[in-house]
């Protein structure tokens, strides 16, 4: 058994797996383990989800959570980069700082979900207030991470040589800070889609949540099921193309520090 | 005159911010946010109270029994699949799918499988975080040195001996990393839950502060949330600390050579 699974390539192991899954899914409701309205086969969701890639509502809801995902995102990145960088530089604002952000960084942002409720109601806004709070965290420590990283001998060879500050932050800090940041952005990619689809389920802000509470309430539970499939495909796009960034940004990366070193 | 410059340094910032919130709410009374006496008071009133064992243990009694069971789960079942290759090529696409499926989704779905009662609540808090601590397990057993593999079968070592001082020892680092996305993960579940279908926990009351616009009492469940956040951060730093206390005396040595 095991000789024969070592000829088989790892990919058509994952397809059988894949295939596996969803045969598992397919019996579950016909074989009577589970009510096939409470979780109807396979077969019924996936053509559902075929049925909803050409609706243009569908798409919009999608357009609305990626929307949401992105300014969340951006808007944390930016100013966990810019705040990171001049808390970094200065050990004194980082001891100043430190009690602060320990305290603040574990506060779940779903704690926030009233706040956002009370002043923005169901707009875009309470989904960015969410999203922007949890990211932010994940790309500070980071960049805080980065510029500690920072050699000290080249930081004093820097000054040294009369560098600016924004030049110290542009041609020393920065190189060692990317693989960081990248790491704080991969992170709050995929904590931002969490956000994102949570603030639409629960707030009602408009997106892809909120159309699987809608098809739930509706009883249109294969719809339902369906749009938790496409919740979770762009999970798992959202993830590759942050792995993909980041493998080019630390390829780069580690190739010129590979050579400085050799 | 260093305990003092410490505790400076740990206390002059949430001071500032302390008084500054005090003297922008003390002028007119701001209707979203109290004053930090106003709040203060309240989280005395409100929580000291009997909603400590209505609300607030509950919550968090389903929390540690959904973390828990979720770390467990996911060793095991990661260790089981991390160990075989064939098995971890079948399992590794649908498992990036959960991976990626964010966890407040399951709570529609599992409200139908299971219905809605505390079981129900500690089922989304295992199936939210089970991913992160197996899909680590995986990933720490796959990426140990093959060298401590074969030393380990030289001196006969096998079965479940070998996976309990070397196989997990070797793969706790990377286990540890998923743990701590778990804990966040489990927290955010727990609120979540508890928000969408329920009469009793920590979200539902939250929410039905904010519904009745009961706002100090909103904010002074929102500090009772992050006082869990920073609760739970303490004690798994703690944890970490004792698990991995070789592992970062390995790293102090290497990174001092």
């Amino acid at each position: 058994m095991k000789k024969k699974a070592r000829g088989i390539p790892t990919w058509v192991l994952g397809v059988i797996g894949i295939i596996v899954f969803l045969g598992l899914w397919e019996l579950t409701p016909v074989v009577g383990l589970v009510k096939a309205q409470y979780l109807p086969p396979a077969s019924e969701v996936l053509l559902t989800l075929a049925n909803d890639l050409g609706l243009t509502a569908f798409w919009v809801a999608v357009g609305q959570t990626m929307l949401a995902w992105f300014l969340g995102l951006a808007i944390a990145a930016v100013s966990g980069l810019v705040l990171g960088l001049v808390i970094g530089m200065s050990p004194f604002l980082r001891r100043f700082t430190n009690s602060t952000i320990e305290f603040l960084r574990p506060i779940p942002s779903v704690a926030l979900i009233p706040i956002a409720v009370l002043l923005f109601g169901m707009k875009l806004e309470s989904s960015l207030l969410l999203i922007v709070f949890a990211c932010f965290w994940q790309v500070l420590i980071q960049v805080l991470y980065g510029v500690a990283d920072v050699d000290n001998v080249a930081m004093q060879t820097a000054r040294s040589y009369g560098f600016s500050y924004l030049q110290r932050v542009r041609d020393v800090v920065f190189p060692t800070l990317l693989p960081y940041l990248m790491t704080g952005i991969r992170l709050g990619a995929s904590v931002a889609l969490i956000l994102a689809i949570t603030a639409e389920l629960l707030i009602g802000t408009p997106g892809l949540g909120k159309e699987i509470v809608l098809a739930q309430s509706g009883g249109a539970i294969a719809g339902m099921y369906a749009l938790i499939l496409a919740a979770g495909f762009l999970g798992v796009a959202i993830n590759g193309v942050t792995r993909l960034v980041q493998k080019r940004v630390l390829s780069w990366h580690a190739s010129v520090r590979g050579e400085v070193i050799v | 005159m260093k305990t003092l410059k410490f505790i400076g340094y740990l206390l002059t910032l949430p001071v500032i911010l302390l008084l500054w919130w005090w003297v922008a709410t003390s002028g007119e009374p701001n209707f979203f946010v109290p004053t930090p006496a106003k709040l203060a008071e309240t989280f005395v009133n409100t929580w000291i109270s009997e909603r400590l064992f209505t609300d607030v243990l509950p919550s968090v009694t389903r929390l540690a029994l959904g973390v828990l069971a979720a770390i467990v789960l996911g060793i095991a079942l990661g260790l089981a699949v991390g160990l075989n290759r064939t098995l971890r090529a079948l399992t590794e696409p649908v498992f990036e799918f959960f991976r990626a499926l964010p966890p407040p989704v399951l709570v529609p779905v599992l409200m139908l499988l299971v219905g809605i009662n505390d079981g129900m609540k500690i089922a989304v808090i295992i199936s939210g975080c089970i991913w992160p601590v197996l899909l680590n397990t995986i990933e720490g057993v796959r990426s140990i040195d093959p060298v401590q593999n074969e030393t380990s079968r030289s001196y006969g070592i096998s079965g479940f001996n070998q996976i309990r001082y070397q196989i997990l020892p070797a793969a706790t680092p990377t286990i540890m990393a998923g743990v701590r996305q778990c804990l966040s993960i489990g927290l955010i579940l727990m609120v979540i839950s508890e928000m969408f279908a329920s009469s009793s926990g920590l979200g539902f009351s939250i929410v039905q502060f904010q519904r009745s616009f009961a706002v100090p009492e909103m904010w002074s469940g929102i500090v009772v949330l992050g006082l869990i956040g920073v609760a739970l951060s303490f004690i798994f730093q703690w944890c970490e600390r004792r698990v991995l206390r070789w592992y970062h005396g390995l790293k102090e040595v290497e990174h001092a050579v």
